[in-house]
């Protein structure tokens, strides 16, 4: 946990105000103090836009995993795999590169997400199948979450100086028509 | 040539003054043929905003139920019931198959006249809308949650269900009565027997707490047309009154031979009475074949059984379970009032529309005013039970709506108007010309305890010149008219799917909270479903093929099959994995005998394919899902019988 360590401000640490705010914000409201995350280095920086501010992935036991994957498979493989490119991109690797708080609201507010967020709004220009709402709660998606950690345990965590390309993978360069060469 | 002069003068004086009276009919017309002022405005529901009531019409002859919101007129929805809908699969899909199943064998259609919603307290409460079949003698219920079809009953011995499905005042049953009668128990007779062998039943179906219907009792009444009905409620809860002609019992030409008698009756049913005649085993039970459908929530599918028997009361051993209220002339609607005190009958033939007294009626019973008897039904006397005449009602009196404040609207049909008349004075207050030919007319909650009294629907049957031609056949129409200012003002024209029989109408926000979204994939216990790609797969057994088939934006999993041969039946299982609001996914396969597929999100659909000749086949979604939509497609390989192609399908991680 080195590099990808959590800052965590005790809800003390918060002024009153500020956590009003955030709950205001937040449209699940739930009564636990909002507790500021740090951003996960190396990944792109943005939480994106949707009901989650903040996401303390500590909360989120590694035993969901097996629900998650189970969600996984129900609400998600039609169009996702982990390991290869399918309707949409593979997800292997997506807890290094994306902000825990953008991969939750990404499933539970994807139209939104695809209208305001510049990373899925780039995601949707090389994809072109926009992510679908499966109306997955919060605790469905955190559980999803979960899966996609335990997957990524694995891996290296990407360099904290931000230098690893997260960007959306490249489409293989088109090719022209048949005829055009 | 002085004469041809003042022939000259006088002629242009003539046209002069034709042309001022002309101009002045135009004038005192056009504010009831006319939106003024801000009339368009009462009506303009802007783009992005909702309607304020939700309005049910049948379809008449299309068999379906059309949604609209009002006061804009909007088309919101056609609901398929008695007809088959290529559109959605209705009664094409094995789902939905059932639901059309009747003691005829498989109908596919029906004449659907008169809706009506569910009530508690005598109060439309927004969570069934029931309608009866008028051809087929059925009753639908549709659920307002997900407005669909939800089960359909038949109704043995009648013919013709026309008096129906009208509710009492906490829905605990809806009725019917045969519109034609016919032998009961049906036998091959000479139909210049009817005196003497034709008979009509009277049918009360329970409607249990969760919707589920069944037919609790009913009644064998003469020989007559029954027509229309509606239930008392507040003190005159526990009776039902149903309207008569053909008191004659003419068997041909009814429209001279049942036109004879002065009056007719209305049958007044007190059915709690009946009730405990049942209860005590008074009832027969007699051997009858109906269909009962219904849908099974858990499987998203439908599932008919062949009902046997019914019980059925017979009035020579029930006394005092009805009664004949004479009522002039040939009465076609018969409404009670809010209060539940005046029953109103549309005098179809009869120049003025007489009320009847509940109360008064009841002390007719008690002091036996009776005038004479018809196979055990007493026949009251009209005076007795007459609380008044509606003088000049306008020709051809049909239906009436109330309004909660103590006015009446009635329908006449040959006169194409509506009449405003007040309970109690009976006097005409208003009245207002619509076009044309209205048949019945409709107040959202007009027929309840509790009418919402902002708006009258007029519902009529020609529109000649009202409309655009489109060829020989017209639309048929609605006309929204403000009834809140006191003055009726005709403020908005619309057109109608099929015949705008009866509709019904309520407040918006008792219904569109309780819409459901999607079903949820989790709940889905459809045998055929599958709930995720990896499922997805194909199954031969015998001259079957299964298709085990998902669908999310944009593609079918699998896409590739083979291993179908000529003369084999394809059933492809589609279940839509979308778990979202509005994204319904088709399937159709070229040259299929048979309706596409369009299956909500979480549900699955089964269409069969009987593919007739070899070759490679393509299928694809119909409704527009995504911009990969055009994507969203497969083949299918048909091998010719007796090939040795395996089944194989393409399938991914």
């Amino acid at each position: 946990m080195h590099r990808r360590y959590l800052m965590i401000v005790a809800a003390l640490a918060v002024s009153t105000a500020a956590c009003e705010k955030h709950r205001n914000n937040s449209s699940w409201s739930t009564e636990a103090p909002v507790v500021e995350t740090a951003l996960v280095p190396g990944a792109t920086p943005s939480r994106g836009v949707g009901p989650i501010t903040y996401f303390d992935v500590n909360t989120i036991p590694a035993s969901r995993a097996t629900e998650g994957e189970q969600l996984f498979k129900t609400r998600c493989s039609a169009c996702h795999k982990i390991e290869e490119r399918y309707i949409g991109p593979a997800l292997s690797g997506v807890t290094k590169r994306r902000q825990p708080e953008w991969i939750l609201n990404m499933i539970l507010k994807p139209e939104l997400m695809l209208a305001q967020d510049p990373v899925a709004m780039e995601l949707l220009a090389k994809f072109l199948t926009p992510m679908a709402n499966q109306n997955m709660t919060q605790h469905e998606a955190e559980s999803v979450y979960a899966y996609f950690r335990e997957h990524d345990k694995s891996l290296p965590d990407l360099p904290a100086d931000g230098s690893a390309d997260t960007a959306a993978p490249e489409e293989e360069t088109p090719k022209g028509p048949p005829g055009t060469n | 040539m002085k004469w041809f002069k003042r022939m000259r003068k006088w002629g242009l004086l003539a046209a002069a003054a034709a042309t001022v009276a002309a101009l002045s009919v135009y004038c005192a017309q056009k504010p009831s043929g006319t939106v003024m002022g801000s009339g368009a405005e009462k009506v303009y529901v802007a783009p992005g905003t909702y309607d304020e009531f939700y309005a049910f019409m049948s379809g008449g002859f299309s068999g379906q139920v059309s949604v609209y919101g009002l006061p804009s007129g909007r088309l919101l929805r056609v609901i398929p019931v008695f007809s088959q809908n290529p559109e959605n699969a209705y009664g094409y899909a094995e789902e939905t198959k059932p639901m059309l199943n009747t003691s005829f064998g498989f109908v596919p259609w029906d004449d659907a006249h008169h809706p009506e919603l569910s009530q508690t307290n005598g109060v439309p409460d927004g969570r069934w809308l029931f309608i009866n079949g008028n051809n087929t003698t059925r009753i639908a219920r549709l659920d307002l949650k997900t407005f669909e079809t939800d089960e359909i009953i038949e109704i043995p011995n009648a013919a013709g269900n026309h008096a129906s499905p009208f509710i009492t005042m906490n829905t605990e049953y809806t009725v019917s009565s045969t519109r034609f009668s016919v032998p009961i128990p049906q036998a091959d007779v000479a139909i210049s027997e009817y005196a003497k062998k034709f008979k009509g039943t009277i049918s009360f179906v329970k409607v249990d707490s969760d919707g589920k219907m069944s037919i609790a009792f009913q009644i064998l009444v003469p020989g007559y047309n029954y027509d229309l009905a509606h239930a008392g409620k507040g003190p005159s809860h526990g009776w039902c009154f149903f309207t008569t002609y053909n008191t004659e019992q003419a068997n041909t030409l009814l429209e001279v031979n049942a036109s004879k008698y002065d009056k007719d009756y209305i049958a007044a049913v007190n059915w709690k009475k009946a009730e405990e005649y049942v209860a005590q085993g008074k009832a027969k039970t007699w051997p009858a074949k109906y269909a009962h459908n219904y849908m099974n929530h858990d499987t998203q599918t439908a599932e008919s059984e062949m009902l046997t028997s019914v019980k059925v009361l017979d009035p020579a051993d029930c006394p005092g379970m009805i009664y004949y209220l004479p009522t002039p002339k040939s009465p076609h609607g018969v409404d009670v009032d809010p209060t539940g005190e005046y029953i109103a009958a549309g005098g179809k033939l009869a120049t003025v529309i007489p009320v009847h007294s509940f109360s008064k009626m009841l002390t007719a019973i008690e002091e036996k005013k009776f005038v004479g008897e018809v196979d055990n039904i007493p026949v009251l006397e009209y005076e007795a039970v007459m609380a008044g005449e509606v003088q000049n009602p306008g020709l051809g009196p049909l239906h009436t709506e109330f309004d909660g404040k103590g006015y009446a609207y009635t329908s006449a049909f040959i006169s194409s108007e509506i009449v405003k008349w007040k309970l109690g004075t009976w006097e005409v207050v208003d009245r207002i010309p619509v076009y044309y030919s209205i048949g019945h007319l409709m107040i959202p909650g007009g027929d309840s305890m509790k009418p919402w009294g902002k708006y009258v629907i007029a519902l009529n049957k020609v529109t000649k010149d009202r409309y655009l031609p489109t060829g020989p056949e017209l639309t048929q129409s609605a006309q929204l008219i403000d009834i809140e200012s006191g003055k009726m003002t005709m403020l908005l024209d619309f057109p109608t799917i099929g015949e705008p029989h009866y509709a019904q109408a309520l407040p918006a926000d008792m219904i569109m909270n309780n819409s459901v979204k999607y079903y949820e994939l989790s709940a889905n216990k459809n045998p055929n479903a599958i709930k995720s790609e990896a499922e997805a797969r194909v199954e031969r057994k015998g001259n079957d093929v299964h298709v085990y088939m998902s669908t999310i934006r944009t593609h079918f999993m699998p896409d590739n099959i083979e291993g179908v041969k000529v003369g084999d039946t394809v059933y492809f299982h589609v279940t839509n994995l979308e778990q979202d609001w509005d994204v319904p996914h088709g399937f159709a396969i070229i040259g299929n005998q048979n309706s596409e597929l369009l299956v909500m999100p979480g549900q699955t659909r089964t269409i069969a394919w009987h593919p007739g000749k070899e070759g490679v086949f393509p299928f694809y979604c119909t409704d527009f899902c995504s911009a990969l939509h055009q994507e969203m497609s497969g083949y299918v390989r048909v091998s010719p019988r007796g090939s040795g192609t395996p089944i194989s399908f393409n399938k991914r991680g």
